[in-house]
């Protein structure tokens, strides 16, 4: 019978921080992303920490100045300083991008399984109105939904209820063709053969190789769910009360604020909307050389 | 004693589409069966579309036949249920062709050798397990720090395999079903992996079905043999009577085709007959029949099988001048 | 006679994360026009990469590092990057592992075939061009009408076949085969092997082929070549590699081939291959050989001609050993 030869010397293996570094200077999206989205957590997060959060809403300090040592950026028409504004707005953003795009991915991740894994009518079922609600022009539903609320009801949390209704869609159909293809790769049938039932195929054999598209899927949830939030709020159908940067846009267009001189109003909020957007559309480039390995370049 | 396994009349028919009538019979009516007390290696010879994947999909439990049954000890498997299904799982393994999808590629390959072990309760401890982990890497040539904690990619075709005939080893099954576990392997480790399977059954009990195409491995390690061809089986028998003397045109034409590492036996020296028909054998006929030379009118009718032997056995009207045998008696032609 | 293949002191390594892999090592082979070469090795003993850095198709981080690779007593490595796609299938072929699913699926076999014709003549005529193609079509033994089929149309062999019938169209002088028949069954390979047998006589053409199966490389070479870990272990005629292997590897992976002779007797060689980023030093072997000697672990055995006309490089054979 084979004997064992003498066995090879433990191979150097690079540190796993020199693995990741040089896979950062190959996917730049990724790091282009993450820094503006660095950039944006820390200028809310101190800004949180140092700035008087009642400064966000009308009626708190003088009106229309220009940008000032006491205003590094400037107050609005109706008494709002714009620093505090951009702070608060920020966060909530955030919570709505957070919020709706965890929403969506988990009905996602919840339903594109029990459609793949479990198959027959309930997959026709779920594949059926995925497939019949994805062409409705989301947008048309979300302004008349948003438009016949009452104006006092709306809150960032109804915002991000009425972004998810149209956006949980195309997660779902993602996870559920990947768990089609993975619960028939021979590891799945090798753990039936091992004794695992079908809950521990799921959560213990499938679930973790689909972290990175439930990743990616997140990513890309919170992106639609802070441009949904976005729009909705640039029309002037979000809660109006609140600094989101569509609210503020929309309130300075209301206003004529280009046409009165106050152009740092509508500038800071706009210039914060392209960095967010920017930032979560290049992470969501950047996650997908990792989710798709066929767009993956090797070394 | 009841049978270890007892298939009877199985056939497997997979229809295309629910409009279209059109159906393919991947297996039919395919019936042997192995005796508990009697461990033996028995070979299913076939090429790709012969069938022999789907009797092992049907044998693990994966898929149902379209009509027949198997039995695993005196049961009907399809209608096991809680505790026995539990056996039925544990006695029953396999060993697959492909050393790399069995894996999952999220964990150590660790991972396939101690789920089972946990699962099935074969060890009394963490300490325990990891012990037999290790015995049962060290039996296949491998050193267990140079494997264990390591993830798929970062071993190489050979050495993953020689952990999955380790977790056949850890398992010690009473049916071992090796679906081409050696022709994805470099020539040079297939002797040891063959070595491996064979010393399962010679100390250990565990019959073995081994699948494959290649029959020069099949002539070492079986002891009997089936052939079979799109669904149907061909020839079977005694493994050295069917290689060294097969009788039907198609084990004839597959014997022929082997290349032999042997100087001595070259392949000018027999004339491929075949005809290549892009056509494809449908109705009830002997499916061999659009290739084969020796195709005569009543082959539009399937043969049945006709025993020339002690332990042979064909499917061919060449040979219809001998006493026909019924399908389900299959297994009286093969030794253990 | 001037053999149409010399392979000088071939050196290719792979620069990866974790370090440098030695491919190849300075190897050395030649084969005169009409000869058919067995390459054999396990998986990553350097076959492919031979095949790969021949035609000057190395990627990243692979990178060929020494030698000279003569077709006709011109060094490939040396032309320029258009003079070499212009000697890629007209001077030497290549035919990868799994060509058969490398066809287009949405072309015609025909357009694919004036497709490679063109790339080398493109003022030939188009009469000119099928014509050729259809009659090389039949000479692999398809019919003519494979000219206007998909893929998709065809069997596993006979799209090998089609993938035959392309590399030989320009009548190169040096035919790779990389594994050509390890996704057929037995009865297709023996079809698809004798097939390349014949187009080859034709064309008077020298055949490479790279396979692991000894079987094969016995029906179909007249001379097999082993390597291991990157380097040439033994050349030897088909009869004198089957017979008397010089080489312990060589004679250990003939030891391990099944026959119908010695029925259940299994020798496999202990061990496992080296991996190529870590090789031993020395003889690459030494660590597995049953026959190892104190100079096997410090000095590596260059390559040397035997009287029989075998080449191996083992410190056995050096002489006074």
């Amino acid at each position: 019978m084979a004997t064992i030869a003498v066995s090879q010397p433990q191979l150097r293996q690079p540190s796993k921080l020199t693995l990741m570094l040089r896979y950062l200077r190959r996917n730049k999206s990724m790091v282009f992303g993450l820094l503006i989205l660095l950039f944006l957590v820390g200028f809310t997060v101190i800004g949180l920490l140092t700035v008087d959060t009642k400064d966000a809403y009308p009626l708190s300090v003088r009106g229309k100045q220009e940008p000032s040592l006491k205003y590094p950026l400037g107050t609005d028409f109706f008494g709002r300083d714009m620093l505090a504004a951009m702070v608060v707005g920020m966060w909530q953003t955030a919570l709505i991008g957070v919020l709706a795009g965890g929403l969506g991915t988990l009905i996602g991740v919840v339903l594109g399984f029990i459609s793949a894994y479990f198959g027959g009518i309930l997959d026709a079922l779920i594949k059926g109105i995925c497939q019949i609600l994805t062409p409705i022009p989301a947008f048309l539903i979300q302004v008349v939904l948003a438009g016949s609320l009452d104006k006092r009801s709306v809150t960032i949390y109804t915002m991000a209820f009425v972004v998810v209704l149209l956006a949980w869609m195309a997660p779902t159909l993602v996870i559920r063709s990947q768990v089609l293809s993975m619960k028939e790769r021979q590891f799945v049938s090798v753990a039936k053969l091992s004794g695992v039932g079908d809950l521990g195929i799921i959560f213990g054999e499938i679930l973790p190789n689909l972290l990175p598209f439930i990743v990616a899927a997140f990513v890309g949830q919170v992106f639609v769910a802070v441009f949904g939030s976005f729009y909705l709020s640039v029309l002037g159908l979000g809660p109006l009360r609140e600094p989101l940067m569509g609210n503020l846009i929309w309130a300075a267009q209301g206003q004529s604020a280009f046409f009165n001189g106050w152009w740092w109003w509508p500038i800071w909020p706009s210039l914060a909307m392209v960095l967010i957007l920017s930032s979560l559309a290049l992470i969501n480039m950047g996650m997908d050389e990792i989710a798709n390995p066929r767009v993956r370049r090797s070394e | 004693m009841a049978p270890l396994l007892d298939v009877q009349n199985v056939t497997k028919i997979y229809s295309r589409g629910v409009l279209s009538k059109s159906s393919t019979t991947a297996l039919n009516n395919v019936s042997l069966h192995l005796e508990q007390d009697k461990p033996t290696i028995m070979t299913v010879a076939g090429e790709s579309g012969s069938g022999k994947t789907t009797l092992a999909m049907l044998l693990l439990g994966f898929i149902a036949p379209t009509s027949g049954q198997i039995f695993y000890k005196g049961q009907d498997i399809s209608r096991l249920r809680g505790d026995d299904r539990m056996t039925f799982r544990r006695e029953v393994q396999a060993v697959f062709q492909d050393p790399f999808a069995v894996f999952n590629p999220f964990y150590t390959v660790d991972h396939l050798l101690s789920v089972p072990i946990a699962k099935f309760k074969l060890a009394k401890s963490k300490a325990d397990a990891h012990d037999r982990m290790v015995e049962a890497l060290t039996a296949v040539g491998l050193r267990p720090e140079d494997v264990l904690g390591r993830f798929p990619h970062q071993l190489s075709g050979g050495q993953r395999q020689r952990i999955n005939v380790a977790r056949a080893l850890v398992l010690k099954p009473k049916l071992l079903i090796a679906d081409e576990p050696v022709s994805m392997v470099d020539a040079s480790l297939r002797a040891s992996i063959l070595e491996t399977l064979r010393g399962l059954h010679d100390n250990h009990g565990v019959s073995i079905m081994y699948i494959t195409h290649d029959l020069t491995t099949a002539y070492h390690i079986a002891k009997s043999i089936i052939v079979l061809y799109r669904g149907s089986v061909m020839e079977a028998g005694d493994v050295d009577k069917v290689i060294k003397n097969p009788e039907h045109p198609y084990t004839k034409l597959l014997i022929d085709s082997i290349p032999w590492p042997d100087l001595s036996r070259r392949w000018g020296e027999t004339e491929i007959k075949v005809r290549e028909t892009e056509g494809t054998a449908t109705g009830a006929g002997c499916k061999f029949a659009p290739r084969c030379p020796f195709v005569m009118e009543k082959c539009q009718s399937a043969p049945p099988l006709f025993q020339l032997d002690k332990h042979q056995a064909t499917a061919c009207y060449l040979h219809e001048s001998k006493p026909q045998i019924n399908a389900d008696r299959l297994s009286e032609l093969l030794p253990v | 006679m001037n053999p149409v293949l010399h392979i000088k002191n071939l050196q290719v390594s792979y620069y990866t994360d974790s370090g440098r892999a030695t491919a190849l090592d300075n190897v050395s082979l030649s084969l005169n026009a009409g000869e058919k070469l067995g390459l054999v090795g396990e998986s990553g003993s350097g076959k492919s990469t031979m095949a790969l850095a021949m035609m000057r198709m190395i990627k990243q981080p692979g990178r060929i590092e020494g030698g000279q690779v003569f077709v006709d007593d011109e060094d490939l490595l040396e032309l320029s990057d258009e003079e070499m796609l212009k000697a890629r299938l007209s001077r030497i072929a290549y035919i990868p592992q799994g060509a058969m699913n490398s066809l287009n699926p949405v072309m015609r076999i025909g357009a694919q075939m004036i497709d490679a014709i063109k790339a080398h003549e493109p003022k030939a005529a188009k009469a000119d061009m099928e014509e050729r193609c259809k009659q090389t079509l039949e000479s692999v033994d398809l019919k003519r009408s494979v000219f206007k089929m998909y893929a998709h149309e065809l069997s596993g062999g006979m799209k090998q076949r089609v993938c035959i019938a392309i590399s030989i169209l320009l009548k190169p002088k040096v035919i790779i085969a990389d594994e050509p028949t390890s996704a057929l069954d037995v009865v297709t390979q023996r079809q698809v092997m004798e097939t390349i047998d014949r187009v080859q006589k034709q064309i008077g053409a020298a055949v490479i082929l790279i396979g692991h199966d000894m079987g094969l490389m016995a029906q179909f070479v007249d001379k097999v070549a082993v390597m291991y870990a990157g380097r040439l272990s033994e050349v030897s005629s088909v009869r004198q590699m089957f017979t008397e292997p010089k080489h312990p590897y060589a004679t250990a992976l003939i030891n391990s081939l099944p026959s119908l002779d010695n029925k259940g007797v299994f020798q496999g060689i202990p061990g496992l291959a080296p991996s190529l980023l870590r090789l031993p030093s020395g003889c690459t072997f030494h660590p597995r050989c049953s026959r190892v000697m104190d100079v096997c672990k410090t000095v590596r055995p260059d390559p040397m001609k035997l009287s029989s006309g075998q080449i191996v490089a083992c410190h056995l054979y050096a002489e006074g050993a």
